[in-house]
């Protein structure tokens, strides 16, 4: 019970500071929003090619934004010295893993909810499909699971923000391509039957990467 | 010595499966079939991917050895066999993508097995830029071990989902080697690039431990020096 209730003091000190700076949600907004303007303007699409390509678009401007959105999640916690406090604290390293990753898991999800209605606005795609969303909730655990751990990482060395998308995106690519493909079925309006196989890999992935960075997190955040 | 011993036998197993790929396996394709277990790079192929999935087991392996024990062995261990399964991953990249040019026109296509190990390779290639950016030798060797950690647990879900994906069933890939020169000449590659393997890793740990060694010294000097 303790260990859940630092989680949700860790996460909520991430929503709170969120809330008072909007430094992350605001910029991730508007840089997805651009990655779908470009590929607009990159692909110049027809009705019939972008059932097509949507799906693959939706996910690198999601892909694209998480990266932005995960540097920022330890970088505040470097520049004030702030992590050496939260280590400080009579918490277990694990609650710190969580409580990070719920608090990002809460940003990403908040601009999904923005980009998905866009989405559909800018290409004339009915996105409002339960599978859909279920679909972009499991793939964005899978993301932020391992995306927190690797911004702890990111975030220690040299040349930072330019390190994490180097380590995150081959890692997470199963859980992309798993995605892309789920929301492809979903878009085209076949139903859950069809989507298992990739449902699995997307659950698979989130049970294993939820319990390996909570397993070595601790290693990370040591001195 | 060990090490000197090792890199001979292997040099003379590769030269026995080169005799055998060459004199057995051309003989073989009479009705000039097509499968890639007619086709000589499929002898190199196959135990360069072996060994290249043993190297990143074994940084696997070695860097849960140095998140336990904290001794510098096992950082050069992971390090060493991450260099070598980088080597043999892109040995592997290019004997795939001879073959895609010799059975399907083109140098490289989108296929599971290519893509699966372009990943896998970016993954380890990644390894390496993260040691790059850290400076302390202490950290560097933790993050890497975490790095080398959740890399590997990435390896089979990575080749899962491509095969998933580019809708391939196993039976497209098992290869039937049904002539008993197939076999060999498989085993003696198979081992021979395993020999090549260990010997190397050995020759490699043997060198980054003199270089730490060599380190040490210097610094020992340096202090005597200002001392």
């Amino acid at each position: 019970m303790k260990f859940w209730s630092s989680v949700a003091a860790i996460a909520w000190k991430d929503v709170l500071s969120e809330l008072r700076t909007r430094e992350i949600i605001f910029s991730v907004l508007v840089f997805a929003v651009l990655v779908l303007v470009i590929f607009n303007f990159a692909f110049d699409l027809s009705p019939d090619l972008m059932l097509q390509i949507a799906p693959g678009i939706l996910w690198v401007a999601f892909a694209f934004s998480g990266v932005l959105a995960l540097n920022r999640a330890f970088i505040p916690e470097r520049e004030e010295n702030c992590l050496e406090g939260l280590m400080g604290c009579p918490v277990g390293r694990e609650a710190i893993y969580v409580g990070k990753a719920l608090g990002s898991l809460f940003f990403m999800v908040l601009v999904e909810a923005v980009i998905l209605p866009v989405f559909a606005l800018l290409f004339n795609i009915a996105v409002l499909q339960p599978e859909l969303i279920v679909v972009t909730l499991l793939a964005t655990i899978g993301f932020v699971a391992v995306g927190t751990i690797f911004s702890a990482l990111a975030v220690n060395t040299r040349a930072r923000e330019m390190v994490l998308p180097i380590l995150f995106l081959p890692v997470v690519s199963p859980v992309i391509i798993a995605a892309v493909k789920a929301s492809a079925i979903s878009l085209n309006g076949q139903s859950w039957g069809d989507m298992t196989i990739w449902l699995a890999i997307i659950l698979a992935f989130d049970i294993i990467y939820l319990t390996v960075p909570f397993l070595v997190f601790p290693y990370v955040v040591e001195e | 010595m060990r090490i000197r011993i090792l890199l001979i036998l292997s040099a003379i197993l590769i030269l026995a499966t080169l005799a055998l790929d060459m004199l057995l396996i051309p003989s073989l394709d009479t009705q000039n079939t097509g499968f890639i277990q007619y086709s000589p790079v499929f002898y190199w192929h196959i135990p360069v991917a072996w060994v290249a999935l043993f190297a990143f087991l074994c940084v696997f392996i070695a860097s849960i050895g140095y998140l336990w024990k904290r001794t510098a062995f096992w950082d050069i261990v992971a390090m060493t066999s991450a260099e070598l399964g980088v080597v043999f991953t892109s040995l592997f990249l290019v004997t795939g993508s001879i073959w895609a040019k010799f059975a399907w026109g083109t140098w490289w296509t989108w296929d599971a097995r290519l893509t699966s190990s372009l990943v896998l390779w970016i993954i380890y290639v990644a390894y390496f830029l993260l040691r790059a950016y850290i400076s302390s030798p202490e950290q560097r060797a933790r993050f890497a071990a975490v790095f080398g950690i959740l890399g590997f647990v990435d390896v089979p879900i990575v080749i899962m989902t491509l095969f998933v994906a580019k809708e391939m069933h196993p039976g497209d890939v098992a290869f039937h080697l049904d002539k008993p020169q197939m076999i060999l000449t498989l085993v003696t590659g198979v081992f021979a690039f395993s020999v090549l393997y260990l010997g190397l890793l050995f020759f490699g740990i043997h060198l980054k431990e003199d270089a730490a060694e060599l380190t040490r010294l210097k610094g020992l000097m340096e202090d005597n020096d200002n001392g």
